[in-house]
């Protein structure tokens, strides 16, 4: 008897409908399963208040991937890249702002040896992530049991480390990728306001979405992988917000022959004799596959739908250590009009916005979700998608989305109603200080704290990543040793979200990556197993 | 003193310049070793600060100490005789107490009163610990590998490291590579849910260290803590008979038998290069010394930003050297008693007085002192490891009076309120001695005599930079082949001539004596002459 369908992908997240298209053009019969009404996941554009829409998770359209783009023909399918490329303002409550792009900056009080370290700082550091960039688009090596394309890979890092860097760069970067952040900003930036700025909004980046501060050594490793994300292109906020991307991946996925079916959520991954025969829906059909590719998140995929029974004491095990706290929330505000910020052109609202005046003002931010507190000075990243993109708000309107790198999943006494309302108002209050009257202009808002990202979108711990970023969880140990090269120890189940390697961030390398993994692997054995 | 010539000078006669300049003499070379204080120890050191008190005013307990060295260089005959101490408290502020017993069955009962699960993890968690350590504690008394050399050394050490990881199977690799970026309280997450038990062993992952114990890269940390051993029992912590200082005078003992000479008193102002090689050193008083080779037993801050002069050093030397990262974060008091104080709830005779003891029961504590010291002020309610050395060695004081040794993290070098003041250090002192005041109630009145020491103090009389207790913080950006900086691990300074053999090597800080014995072995390398340093024995 002949299956419907080849393989089964559970969740049209970015990374699901990657995967998904790249086994549809390789002529694969793929069914993709989405819980939600619509696909998109973390980052589909929703209606959180009546008449404004806004994008739920990510909001700023920046890494991904430029060889998928091109692959799945992502233009050819409504990706829209041709909007404004957004710039980084670091705001300042009197006006003395800091504008970062790429490699320039400009500002009140910035001088230009300040402008020079800012540039030579990311070119170093630029270089670093272009070393390692090969190595996210493939599946990781093994350390013990290398195969001979993996030792090719390695050799070729080793090489390009070597021979690419020089001694010193190579030496340096040894040195420099697992250390902090707040040192490294310390050795090559310079001090004062204006420079502080610069180090508070890399100090953020290297810290959204993980549990650490600028002072907490990993982070320049995060922040390289943030920077992986620069080297597909530039910071925009895509017109129809980051749903429209969504769409155009589901629409070149679709144009490869998957079937998408929304709003079918999946309750069990099936298996017989350790091979994956299919999976259950919650509406209790079954349907048959010899694939199953899995893009929720390796705990839930594991313990979830697999179930802890089903696999071998040690792998559990290890699957319930995978850290994934999730540290960062999304704040969207429905506005009745523009806000005016200090010192800020209208044009250069269409910016992010950065509440981040030195490392230490992220570092001491990150101090209270230590101990499943808030602070009362958050770091902020904000934009205003309906700028660039005036469907999404009533006309005159506006919505205003923040992600906030520190806000703990469980909440010492609770996250009710008067903690977030707390919260929010802290907020609000916090951005009143730089654009003075916006407390008037909030119509309505919505908190999605780490635990309601999880009620929403189903990962675990709340974690934008499906697992924090950190040297011991990534590369082969990413999500975890076993299940690291997209395959599992069960015969025919895959992993292809952000809990893979290379991890979190609208790349969609981990998607790709798992497509290969799928089509290169033989069915060891299965069919005397599953007759 | 007249013009006078030495093979080897080494600078400062603390524990690894004495340990260099032994096996240096040993070799047949002359060696002379330069103190800039009146007695030598560095940081190992005990003196009589208070009429027949003996103080360990730094260091104070020892179990890194390599026994290789003990045993090559003849130690126990110089006097020096290690004694492992009773376990380890952590008091409650409800009144209780959690205890580390030596007696496993003793130990998975005192566990067992805050939680069975624990108690139960107890086995695993020690098996564990002991079999990281023993896996890292062999490239202690190595010279480690230039990952950007082409020599063949370099590429047989590369060799001997992967050989090693790879003998523990991919699983094995794999749970080790978490070391990189675990934090202590994560590690111990691992094991433990009470978080009682989880703070109790958590002090290791900090003590020394501008990191918190929610801090990624601290497991690391508390795995360089544990990897001492005391006649061969990783992770059993000794004290030196007659204080620390014990060890200082013991190598300087079996130095002076190798016919090696100390100076005390006059400390090195400058090292003299000429024409790229070290010509020898210029010292306080207005002597210089010659000397073919020069070794630095001062941090390496120290070492090429005031000992050396900026016109004899690669500029890319002088910026690692001010990039190196040594933060001060901890402060110490020693105190003088009456009598042995009462601890609420903890009988005089139990064998645990012997022990250390903590007075932070919960990991978001220790946690909060940390973010006292980011702020640039002491902790208010710091992470205590305090000591009564004297009920394990009542020679340190007269009978009947005990000497109290508190370690104290955090303690910033720099406060973000203006330079330390002597009251502030008054201020310092009496957060530390309040605190055990409330777990002691006839504490205050015993104290005869309390020293407080701050970054500044420490550095001031030993010279370590910051008073960092491991000239270097240990994290993975400055250990093994970045320790101090990347191209200069080998021992090797950038001058010809020029060592280093402080802590600020590898395998870095505690009273270990490894990188004082690795510099000499690359020395005599270089010297052609035959290997005084024996090679770590493994005795698992």
């Amino acid at each position: 008897m002949t299956k419907q369908y080849d393989a089964i992908v559970i969740g049209g997240g970015h990374n699901g409908l990657v995967c998904a298209a790249y086994l549809g053009k390789a002529g694969k019969k793929v069914l993709l399963l989405e819980a939600a009404d619509e696909v998109g996941g973390m980052a589909r554009t929703r209606e959180f208040c009546e008449g404004y829409r806004v994008s739920a998770g990510a909001h700023i359209l920046h890494s991904l991937s430029a060889q998928v783009v091109k692959e799945l023909a992502l233009l050819d399918h409504g990706l829209d890249r041709s909007g404004h490329c957004l710039e980084t303002v670091i705001l300042d409550e009197q006006g003395a702002h800091v504008t970062a792009g790429r490699d320039s900056a400009s500002g009140e009080g910035l001088s230009p040896e300040e402008i020079e370290a800012y540039a030579s700082f990311k070119k170093k550091l630029r270089s670093y992530a272009e070393l390692m960039q090969p190595m996210m688009r493939r599946r990781p090596p093994r350390v013990a049991a290398l195969g001979f394309r993996d030792s090719v890979a390695l050799a070729k890092l080793g090489w390009n480390m070597r021979f690419g860097l020089g001694t010193e760069e190579m030496r340096d970067f040894l040195r420099l990728a697992g250390i902090n952040i707040y040192d490294v900003l310390d050795e090559f930036l310079g001090e004062g306001p204006a420079s502080d700025k610069l180090k508070g909004m890399i100090s953020l980046d290297a810290v959204m979405g993980s549990f650490t501060g600028p002072r907490s050594p990993n982070t320049v490793f995060t922040y390289l992988c943030r920077l992986m994300g620069e080297l597909e292109g530039d910071m925009q906020l895509p017109v129809g917000g980051m749903g429209a991307v969504m769409q155009a991946l589901a629409n070149a996925a679709q144009a490869h022959g998957v079937e998408v079916r929304t709003a079918a959520p999946v309750s069990s991954i099936r298996t017989e004799k350790g091979c994956v025969v299919g999976v259950r829906l919650a509406s209790g059909d079954d349907i048959d596959a010899d694939i199953v590719v899995s893009n929720a998140d390796p705990k839930t995929t594991f313990l979830k739908l697999l179930g802890a029974p089903k696999l071998e004491a040690g792998f559990a095990n290890r699957v319930s250590r995978i850290r994934n706290r999730g540290t960062a929330a999304k704040l969207h505000f429905a506005l009745r009009g523009l806000p005016k910020f200090t010192g800020l052109e209208e044009g250069q609202l269409r910016n992010r916005l950065l509440v981040a005046s030195s490392s230490d003002f992220v570092e001491l931010a990150f101090n209270p979700v230590k101990y499943e507190e808030v602070s009362d000075s958050p770091a902020i990243e904000l934009v205003i998608p309906s700028l660039a993109d005036p469907s999404l708000a009533p006309e005159g309107h506006h919505v205003m989305s923040i992600a906030l790198p520190h806000v703990p999943y469980a909440l010492k006494g609770g996250w009710d109603a008067e903690a977030r309302k707390a919260f929010i108002d802290s907020v609000i209050a916090s951005v009143e200080r730089f654009a003075p009257g916006f407390t008037e202009l909030v119509v309505d808002s919505e908190l999605l704290t780490p635990a309601d990202i999880e009620a929403q979108f189903g990962a675990t711990g709340g974690h934008w990543h499906h697992g924090e970023l950190a040297l011991d969880q990534m590369l082969m140990l990413r999500p975890l040793y076993g299940a690291a090269q997209y395959t599992t120890p069960l015969d025919g189940l895959f992993l292809c979200g952000a809990g893979c390697h290379p991890g979190g961030g609208v790349s969609g390398l981990p998607g790709h990556n798992a497509a290969a993994a799928v089509l290169k692997n033989k069915k060891k054995g299965r069919a005397e197993a599953v007759a | 003193m007249g013009k006078q010539h030495y093979d080897a000078l080494v600078i400062g006669a603390g524990h690894n310049g004495l340990t260099n300049a032994a096996f240096l003499a040993k070799s047949g070379l002359k060696v002379l070793v330069v103190e800039k204080n009146p007695y030598i120890g560095g940081a190992s050191v005990s003196r009589e600060l208070y009429e027949n008190w003996t103080y360990s005013n730094c260091s104070y307990v020892c179990s890194l100490f390599r026994p290789e060295i003990y045993r090559e260089l003849n130690l126990a005959k110089h006097g020096l005789q290690v004694t492992p101490f009773g376990g380890s408290v952590t008091f409650t502020r409800d009144g209780n107490f959690l205890g580390s017993y030596p007696d496993p069955e003793v130990m998975y009962r005192e566990v067992a009163r805050f939680s069975k699960r624990d108690a139960n993890a107890l086995e695993r968690y020690h098996a564990d610990t002991a079999k990281w350590c023993r896996l890292i504690r062999p490239f202690l008394m190595r010279t480690p590998p230039d990952p950007t050399s082409f020599r063949p050394k370099d590429w047989r050490e590369l060799a001997f490291l992967l050989k090693k990881f790879h003998g523990l199977g991919e699983e094995q690799i794999y749970e080790f590579m978490r070391f990189f970026t675990l934090s202590v309280a994560e590690f111990l997450g691992d094991y433990f849910e009470s978080d009682l038990v989880k703070a109790h062993f958590s002090g290791s992952g900090i003590i020394g260290t501008g990191l918190g114990p929610f801090s990624p890269g601290t497991a690391y940390v508390l795995l360089h803590h544990y990897m001492g051993d005391v006649d061969g029992n990783i992770g059993t912590w000794g004290i030196a008979r007659g204080g620390m200082g014990a060890i200082a005078k013991a190598l300087a003992g079996s130095l002076r038998e190798f016919g090696g000479e100390i100076l005390t008193g006059d400390g090195v102002e400058r090292i003299l290069v000429k024409d790229g090689r070290v010509t020898g050193v210029a010292l306080e008083s207005g002597a210089e010394i010659s000397a073919d080779n020069v070794v630095s037993n001062v941090d390496a801050k120290r070492t090429f930003l005031k000992l050396m002069d900026e016109k004899d050093l690669p500029a890319q030397v002088i910026d690692k050297a001010r990039n190196f990262k040594i933060r001060g974060s901890s402060g110490k008091l020693n105190i003088a008693l009456d009598g042995l104080p009462t601890f609420t709830g903890l009988s005089k005779d139990n064998p645990l007085y012997k022990g250390d003891f903590h007075f932070s029961d919960s990991l978001e504590r220790i946690e909060r002192a940390y973010d006292d010291w980011k702020a640039g002020m002491w902790s208010r309610d710091p992470y205590l490891d305090m000591l009564i050395p004297t009920l394990t060695d009542p020679t340190m004081a007269p009978p009947g009076k005990h000497m109290m040794s508190v370690f104290v993290q955090y303690c910033p070098a720099k406060l973000a309120d203006g330079d330390w003041t002597d009251d502030k250090v008054r201020a310092f002192g009496d957060t530390v001695i309040d605190q055990m005041a409330e777990y002691s109630p006839d504490l205050k009145d015993l104290i005869l005599h309390a020293e407080v020491r701050t970054p500044r103090e420490i550095e001031a009389e030993v010279g370590l930079t910051e008073g960092n207790i491991f000239q270097g913080e240990l994290t993975l950006d400055q250990l093994l082949f970045n320790r101090p900086f990347p191209g200069y691990a080998q021992y090797r300074g950038p001058v010809k001539g020029m060592y280093m053999c402080g802590s600020s090597t590898h395998p870095g800080g505690g009273v270990m004596a490894a990188p004082g014995a690795n510099a000499a072995r690359e020395m005599l390398a270089d010297l052609k002459r035959d290997n005084t340093v024996p090679e770590d024995f493994g005795d698992d």
